[in-house]
């Protein structure tokens, strides 16, 4: 499919000099998203990967409910919503009767690590064949920023407007770290897209995410750091540098779990960019 | 067929099985877990139909919500604590317009309460079963074989309404083992018959989304109409229920599921006495069957509503009866289920008090039969 705005078919580019097309798996509608959230940059790289890997026709997303309650709208492929927290339960229930299928949770940090931490824990101990995107964000961002189990230590929202005090509340919860502890897991990494490289580094995850669930191996989950400029009360590009100064150190990329079988998926993509 | 030996949670399960039930979610409670260890022990012998012990009752709706999406015939069942669980669940199975069947065998409540059964319930079920406007319909067996024929049945009416269908029966229905005879199976959904909107993934088509979601209150008030007028629909079709002896009854006993059943003994047994009594018994308890009701309480004196509950579907009667009759209350709580000696024992007060010219109007409290806690009033007088 080729996309081509009426502006670009004006301005004289045609369709075999285009280098960068709305993936076929994107739906061709605005989102509601705030500009400079990272909501739509993770959408995108999802949509690039169900493309590449020609599964659009096959793949079922959950949506959460959070920023991301429309997801079912952005990408162009059978979706449906969950209650807040449920979307590995109701995913379950999809993939189960549907194991040809290729299913999706989209979930944001509210919806998986506080109000959905039950669901989650069992559907990845159970090895549930479901990949879910996580997108951390640090905070509650659909209503307006409260806290959220992620929230930085100290961090100010507007639920915790001292500031968090973690010997009340609790450390902001390592999602990757908790989850990779289960043994239904075959592939559980945290990744960011503050920057290009980590961008490119957070597609290749969620392509081997998706790749785990083709091959039938076990729960995978990618974890995004996220911007949320407009809760946090900063500009787009110092939000990215605070995901970058203030994130990163206390949820650190990488790989948390990467089974056996998992291995050989990684390699043969770092292999092939190799060999180019 | 003949008719065979049937616990009546395996009996629901058998028949849910027999009906094409494709994937079965839940969670252990008494008194309704043989049902869901039935599953875990036959689905196992179908190919391509699922069974999954849920981590809680919260997640085995939304997986039967899940697979509900997807097109299945789907069901979970449970029992009251459950069930309570399963609110959220069932309000945006509602809302996304999607078939599926629940059974609840209730137990004594609230709270954690006993394992014995109640009708504590029948609010829940037919009145607020979860947030926003809605209904499920509702069917009370009164003994297994009921259970099992409105089980078979309870499919194809989620389907018709796309709504949620509730199997409202209790322990002493769960647990009793009677002769039953089971339908025929009827073989799984092909892929050719699954609904039009079912998401099978978007291949040669545009793409199918099911949400309950509608940010523009019009949008959403289109839904809530849709959802309303499949409602009318299945009141006007659905109302079902069973009379006895009710052509020259004087005093009607308005009673359902197990209660039901032990007021057809009553009626027989005050038959026997010369004292003309009926059975009036719901069986759907939504759409409630309030036509006939009303139809009947213009040519009757008394009607006693008896319950297992503090007077819950009594609301249901008294409106249906609209001061037609004068509507008397017996109930038991907390899991007591009323016995035949002491309904009769009712009867017989309401019999003389109608023969004396009519109507007593102090509200009496009664003892329990065994000198426990006070149980209800008997509400007396014409009501209005
Ligand atoms: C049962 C329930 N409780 C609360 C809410 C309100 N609510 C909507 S979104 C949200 C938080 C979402 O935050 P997160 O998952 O971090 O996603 P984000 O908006 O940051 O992308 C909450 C609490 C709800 N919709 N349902
Ligand atoms: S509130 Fe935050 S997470 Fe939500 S869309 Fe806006 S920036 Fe993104």
């Amino acid at each position: 499919m080729t996309f081509l705005p009426d502006g670009i078919a004006a301005s004289g580019i045609d369709g075999a000099d285009l280098v960068y097309e709305r993936p076929a798996a994107l739906s061709d509608v605005p989102t509601h998203y705030c500009p400079g959230c990272t909501h739509g940059l993770i959408h995108r790289l999802i949509a690039e990967v169900i493309d590449e890997l020609q599964i659009r026709e096959r793949t079922l997303c959950v949506a959460p409910v959070g920023c991301a309650v429309f997801a079912y709208t952005y990408f162009n492929v059978d979706g449906c919503e969950a209650a807040h927290g449920r979307a590995p339960a109701m995913a379950t229930g999809l993939k189960r009767i549907q194991p040809d299928k290729i299913v999706f949770t989209y979930q944001g940090d509210g919806d998986l690590a506080a109000i959905g931490t039950n669901e989650i824990i069992h559907a990845a101990n159970r090895g549930e064949k479901l990949t879910v995107i996580f997108v951390n964000n640090a905070n509650y961002g659909m209503t307006g920023g409260q806290m959220a189990p992620t929230t930085l230590a100290g961090m100010v929202t507007t639920s915790s407007p001292y500031g968090r005090d973690v010997s009340s509340v609790g450390q902001p919860m390592r999602v990757a770290e908790l989850i990779a502890a289960l043994p239904g897991t075959a592939y559980v990494v945290r990744r960011s897209v503050h920057n290009v490289a980590n961008i490119r580094k957070t597609k290749a995850a969620i392509k081997t995410a998706f790749q785990v669930q083709m091959e039938g191996l076990g729960l995978s989950l990618v974890e995004v750091l996220s911007s949320c400029p407009t809760n946090w009360r900063l500009k787009p590009a110092d939000a990215l540098r605070w995901i970058e100064d203030e994130m990163v150190p206390v949820f650190p990329i990488g790989d948390y779990r990467v089974a056996d079988q998992v291995v050989p998926l990684t390699r043969r993509r770092s292999s092939r960019r190799n060999g180019k | 067929m003949a008719k065979e030996l049937w616990k009546g949670n395996e009996a629901i399960a058998e028949a849910a099985l027999r009906a094409g039930v494709e994937a079965y979610f839940g969670y252990p409670i008494t008194p309704q877990t043989e049902l869901l260890e039935y599953m875990a022990r036959e689905i196992p012998n179908y190919e391509g139909r699922v069974f999954l012990q849920a981590e809680s009752e919260l997640a085995a709706i939304n997986m039967v919500y899940g697979a509900a999406c997807g097109g299945a015939r789907t069901m979970t069942s449970s029992s009251s604590p459950g069930v309570s669980l399963m609110m959220e669940g069932l309000s945006y199975i509602a809302g996304t317009e999607v078939p599926i069947v629940l059974v609840d065998i209730m137990r004594g409540g609230p709270g954690l309460g006993n394992i014995q059964p109640s009708q504590g319930d029948y609010f829940q079920m037919t009145k607020s079963l979860g947030h926003g406007d809605y209904h499920a319909i509702v069917l009370a067996p009164s003994t297994v074989q009921e259970a099992v024929d409105l089980t078979y049945e309870a499919f194809a009416l989620a389907e018709a309404y796309r709504t949620v269908v509730v199997i409202l029966a209790d322990g002493a229905i769960g647990q009793m083992m009677e002769p039953v005879e089971l339908p025929e199976p009827r073989p799984v959904m092909t892929e050719a018959a699954r609904p039009s909107w079912a998401l099978r993934g978007a291949k040669g088509r545009e793409r199918r989304v099911l949400s309950s979601l509608y940010m523009g209150s019009e949008r959403l008030e289109q839904l809530n109409l849709r959802l309303q007028e499949r409602l009318r629909e299945a009141e006007a079709r659905e109302q079902r229920w069973e009379e006895v002896m009710t052509d020259d009854a004087d005093i009607l006993i308005v009673a359902f599921g197990t209660v039901g059943r032990i007021c057809k003994t009553v009626v027989k047994a005050a038959r026997n006495q010369g004292l003309k009594a009926g059975l009036f018994r719901p069986i759907s308890l939504w759409p409630f069957p309030e036509e006939r009701l009303q139809a009947l309480a213009s040519s009757v004196d008394q009607v006693l509503v008896v319950e297992m509950n503090a007077g819950q579907m009594l609301l249901d009667v008294r409106a249906a009866v609209a001061g037609r009759a004068p509507v008397h209350f017996l109930g038991r709580l907390g899991g007591v289920v009323p016995l035949p000696d002491e309904i009769g024992q009712e009867i017989d007060k309401l019999a003389s008090m109608a023969a004396g010219n009519g109507v007593q109007v102090t509200p009496a409290v009664k003892t329990g039969a065994n000198g426990a806690a006070p149980v209800t009033e008997i509400a007396t007088g014409p009501e209005v």
